[in-house]
């Protein structure tokens, strides 16, 4: 079968509940394309998430890892968390057909810190990023995605992985 | 997010985006897209299938390495393990997209626009 059609689903939905217009999803024509300069095998790759992934710790003697502001914009966790404290906070995923028990079936952690450790790619940087959705397209072009550039240029990340939930 | 990829490849640094909403990604359009047709939330790979997790995780790196076209889709060839029936039912009226609590937020948000909306204010 092929795939699902989600830009004419939420549409639908949207016009079923009663709304006079659906959400204007972002159009473009071009893009730019900056290719790799060097071998990914010494490249420091980040890795950037939609999944408003948080990390479980103990209110009563830890502080929470992860940097962020009002449940909102783009924050930091630190790369060296366990794989089992990760976790989602999203609601926007697929509850009927799936589930997010799995980190690394949305935020692959796990196989990013083996392509490090098997030379696949140099580095990851000490932090780890996430975004909140914003439906505002005119505040991801001037806040969310300027931070998340601030974010890639200090830790001077070669690349970046993005994974949309 | 995917203005996000855009806008960090407008800067210089390449990007990878692995998601599963595919027309989505494609209307806003990211240098390179690693296609996984599988339900919303597992973009990554069938959940505790490592394996097939480690296959679109190197096939992402490949396309990061090797995709010359910007733009362009590359589609991972995975078909979700339990059937295809999620693509008819995802986001209906009869099985809403949202569940529990982010249903009642969304039918709270959307009284709250009605009301706004009687009042000629939206």
């Amino acid at each position: 079968m092929d795939h699902v059609r989600y830009i004419d689903k939420t549409r639908d939905y949207y016009l079923s509940q009663g709304y006079e217009k659906s959400y204007d999803w972002a159009r473009n024509d071009e893009v730019a394309f900056a290719p790799l300069d060097k071998p990914l095998s010494e490249c420091k790759v980040g890795m950037l998430s939609t999944s408003e992934l948080a990390v479980r710790y103990d209110a009563e003697t830890e502080d929470n890892p992860i940097t962020e502001e009002g449940f909102r914009g783009v924050y930091s966790i630190p790369a060296d968390t366990p794989t089992e404290r990760f976790y989602s906070r999203t609601s926007s995923f697929d509850a009927v057909a799936t589930h997010l028990d799995d980190v690394n079936a949305y935020f692959p952690v796990d196989r990013l810190r083996e392509a490090v450790a098997s030379g696949r790619i140099g580095s990851i940087p000490d932090r780890l990023y996430g975004a909140y959705n914003n439906y505002s397209k005119r505040k991801v072009l001037e806040e969310e995605a300027p931070n998340a550039l601030a974010l890639a240029r200090e830790d001077e990340i070669d690349a970046l992985l993005l994974v949309p939930v | 997010m995917s203005l996000i990829a855009r806008y960090i490849e407008e800067h210089g640094i390449p990007t990878v985006t692995i998601a599963t909403a595919r027309d989505i990604v494609e209307s806003a359009r990211v240098p390179r897209l690693l296609f996984v047709d599988f339900p919303l939330g597992n973009p990554c790979g069938e959940p505790w299938n490592t394996p097939q997790q480690c296959e679109i995780f190197e096939t992402a790196l490949v396309t990061l390495e090797t995709a010359d076209t910007p733009g362009a889709t590359v589609e991972a060839g995975y078909s979700w393990s339990g059937g295809e029936d999620w693509k008819r039912t995802v986001f209906t009226e009869d099985q809403p997209f949202l569940s529990g609590a982010a249903q009642e937020e969304w039918l709270a948000r959307k009284d709250e626009y009605r009301k706004l909306r009687g009042e000629g204010k939206v």
